[in-house]
């Protein structure tokens, strides 16, 4: 009785701010201005497939970028000394602490046509290369801004593997390479579900970073959706659709991520 | 058990003092495995000094000792684990020092078995023969064989994570054993069963060992399961070997007072050796079987518990007064203040707090050991409640060696 009562505020919380917004943008998805039921703004998404195209494909490069560097890293990380762990988990967390625009501001003076790495470049004699307003940057800035959440529940996972289990691999004839794709690799399975999903997702639906990166060549969903609330082209209707899409692609990906992750279980142990 | 010995005990040191002489260099040629002055330490804190040991082929050691002796560390040098600051590890006449391993024929029953949580029992089982890429029918038959042989057909399919400690214990002895391995090393693979349990996996663990022949080198801080399951045990403290022996000559001949200490209980009172087969202690000259002191050398006697016999007062040897009395099953556990030395004594009359009983020692029951470290640190039952009040902090203990040890 006592935990239901506790659980009281929570609910009255996720009533307010989860389900009567998203029940707003199922609401507004399927009607038009003055409030009328139509499906014209489902189908009007349709026009921005290109966009969609183009958000997954970037979000998905940079998701893979952020597995191969990450998984290395946590590798590395969680088979380091106690003290130095902390240290590099510290390194890994420091750009999180500074603000999320400016980070990515910084990133606008770097690449810019006479920004850092132009002019240093231009000392040498090379460039200037048109590195700003690429889809390159924006996958940089991606990557970026969006690693360690890719580190962070790898190396929680690694860290997890009890070193008798890898000495138990060891000593049944395993080397070094064999201990890891037959021990480690499968163990960490859970770990790369997360990251790819904690980075994949807000890579997805960005628009910082397209913004300022992108230019306005390489639109994204959520410059789209930004658009359509805060732009010249107001639509509530059509930005609450895009959203709706969004959020209905982003499960359709995850389902589809599970399921690799029960499959990789079963494999292994069918294998 | 000292009784056995009876008149045997003269002859029967000497002789395997002698065997254990002249053994050194026989056994260099027939040891399936040798350490030779292997010397360890984690940071700066000795953990194995100058260890020599020698096992034959197809024997059964038992390394003994309590929690931080070296036991685990002298584990892990054989399997390649640990590498030694100094000193050589042969297996079969060849040194295998800088062999990792996964190289090395052994195999290891790990303390709480590290199964692979992410296969099944059968892929558990073909770990080993996959890395070596048998072939599949191969694998299929001797993983059906193993799991036969620790009673776990049909279980092929499960997940490890849904057995019982003893099934998990199964499945890792089963998985050691597929590889073919020369030599099983295990350490203190049955720690964390119930006693009932420990009591069957032993009976089962010395039939598989007698089965297949392979040597088995086992770890352990439990007297009884050493001294019950073992043809030779490595009784350690303090990162050396305090005596290598079969479990009659350890019990029944214990090297020093640590060994008579922990193999069993033992009342160990400081004695003084007038001559040949003459000790004195506790006030009176004893006759022994023992020689081979100095005149007037200060020495340590041990009397086993159950080697007392309790006889009216005056009837004696040496006599005193009941302390406490507790029932133990088998027989009472009886405490008697002898001039202040409290005395064990098992029998199976009961006795009342208070009385004043007298105490037989023949000869036969009384053994003497040369003065130790140990000395004087060791069988005085005055401070039973203390001893078992560090048995208990010992069991804490054995969670932090598995990190540490």
């Amino acid at each position: 009785m006592k935990s239901k009562t506790a659980a009281i505020p929570y609910v009255i919380w996720m009533l307010i701010f989860i389900v009567v917004p998203m029940a707003l943008v199922v609401f507004f998805s399927f009607t038009d201005r003055s409030g009328q039921f139509t499906l014209e703004n489902i189908a009007n998404v349709g026009k921005y497939s290109t966009v969609f195209l183009r958000s997954i494909w970037l979000g998905a490069l940079a998701t893979a970028i952020c597995l191969l560097l990450g998984y290395p890293l946590a590798y590395i990380i969680s088979r380091a000394a106690g003290g130095r762990q902390s240290v590099m988990i510290m390194l890994v967390m420091l750009p999180m602490w500074m603000n999320f625009l400016l980070r990515t501001y910084a990133w606008m003076t770097l690449l810019e046509n006479n920004g850092l790495i132009n002019k240093a470049l231009g000392l040498i004699g090379l460039g200037p290369f048109e590195l700003i307003n690429t889809q390159g940057a924006v996958v940089l800035g991606m990557v970026y801004n969006f690693l360690p959440f890719m580190i962070l529940p790898i190396y929680s996972v690694m860290t997890k593997i009890d070193t008798r289990i890898i000495e138990a691999a060891q000593d049944l004839g395993a080397n070094g390479r064999k201990v890891f794709s037959k021990v480690i690799l499968p163990l960490s399975v859970p770990g790369i579900i997360t990251g790819i999903t904690m980075v994949f997702v807000p890579a997805v639906s960005t628009f910082i970073i397209s913004k300022m990166l992108g230019g306005g060549a390489n639109l994204l969903i959520g410059d789209l959706i930004d658009m359509q609330f805060l732009g010249n082209s107001y639509n509530p209707n059509l930005g609450s659709a895009i959203s709706l899409v969004l959020m209905v692609l982003i499960m359709i990906c995850m389902g589809i991520m599970n399921q690799f992750d029960d499959g990789e279980n079963t494999g292994g142990m069918m294998i | 058990m000292a009784k056995v010995a009876l008149g045997l005990r003269v002859p029967l040191r000497s002789v395997s003092q002698l065997i254990y002489r002249k053994g050194d260099a026989e056994m260099e040629n027939k040891s399936i495995i040798s350490l030779q002055n292997i010397a360890v330490s984690f940071d700066g804190d000795v953990v194995l000094k100058d260890l020599n040991l020698s096992i034959r082929d197809g024997e059964f050691v038992t390394l003994l000792g309590p929690s931080g002796c070296g036991k685990t560390t002298t584990l892990r040098v054989i399997g390649g684990f640990v590498t030694p600051d100094s000193g050589d590890v042969f297996f079969n006449g060849k040194r295998i020092n800088d062999l990792p391993p996964h190289k090395r024929t052994v195999n290891t029953i790990f303390q709480k078995y590290a199964l692979f949580p992410h296969l099944n029992v059968y892929e558990n089982v073909a770990f080993g023969m996959r890395v070596h890429k048998r072939k599949e029918s191969e694998i299929r038959d001797r993983v059906h064989e193993m799991l036969q042989m620790v009673n776990l057909s049909g279980f092929e399919k499960r997940k490890v994570d849904s057995l019982s400690g003893g099934q998990q214990q199964r499945v890792a002895i089963a998985r050691a054993l597929a590889n073919h391995p020369k030599v099983l090393l295990l350490d203190e693979p049955l720690g964390a069963l119930d006693l009932k349990l420990r009591k069957d996996m032993q009976v089962e663990l010395k039939n598989i060992q007698q089965q297949t022949g392979i040597t088995f080198i086992f770890v352990t801080h439990d007297q009884e399961e050493a001294l019950s399951m073992s043809d030779t045990v490595v009784v350690m403290d303090k990162g050396q070997i305090q005596q290598i022996g079969s479990p009659q000559d350890i019990y029944n001949e214990p090297k020093n007072a640590f060994v008579a200490d922990f193999i069993g209980e033992s009342n160990i009172v400081d004695g003084i050796m007038h001559d040949n087969y003459l000790v004195e202690f506790a006030g009176r000259k004893f006759d022994c079987l023992d020689f081979g002191f100095e005149k007037m050398e200060p020495v340590d006697v041990v009397i086993r518990p159950e080697d007392i016999k309790v006889v009216p007062p005056l009837q004696g040897h040496i006599s005193g007064e009941v302390t406490s009395v507790t029932f133990k099953g088998v027989h009472y556990e009886i405490i008697v203040d002898v001039d202040g030395f409290k005395w064990m004594i098992q029998s199976t009359e009961i006795q009342q707090p208070g009385d004043i009983i007298g105490m037989i020692l023949d000869p036969d029951d009384i053994h003497i050991m040369k003065k130790s470290e140990y000395s004087g640190e060791m069988g005085d039952y005055s401070a039973f409640s203390d001893e078992i009040y560090e048995e208990v902090h010992q069991e804490e203990q054995e969670q932090t060696e598995v990190e540490g040890d």
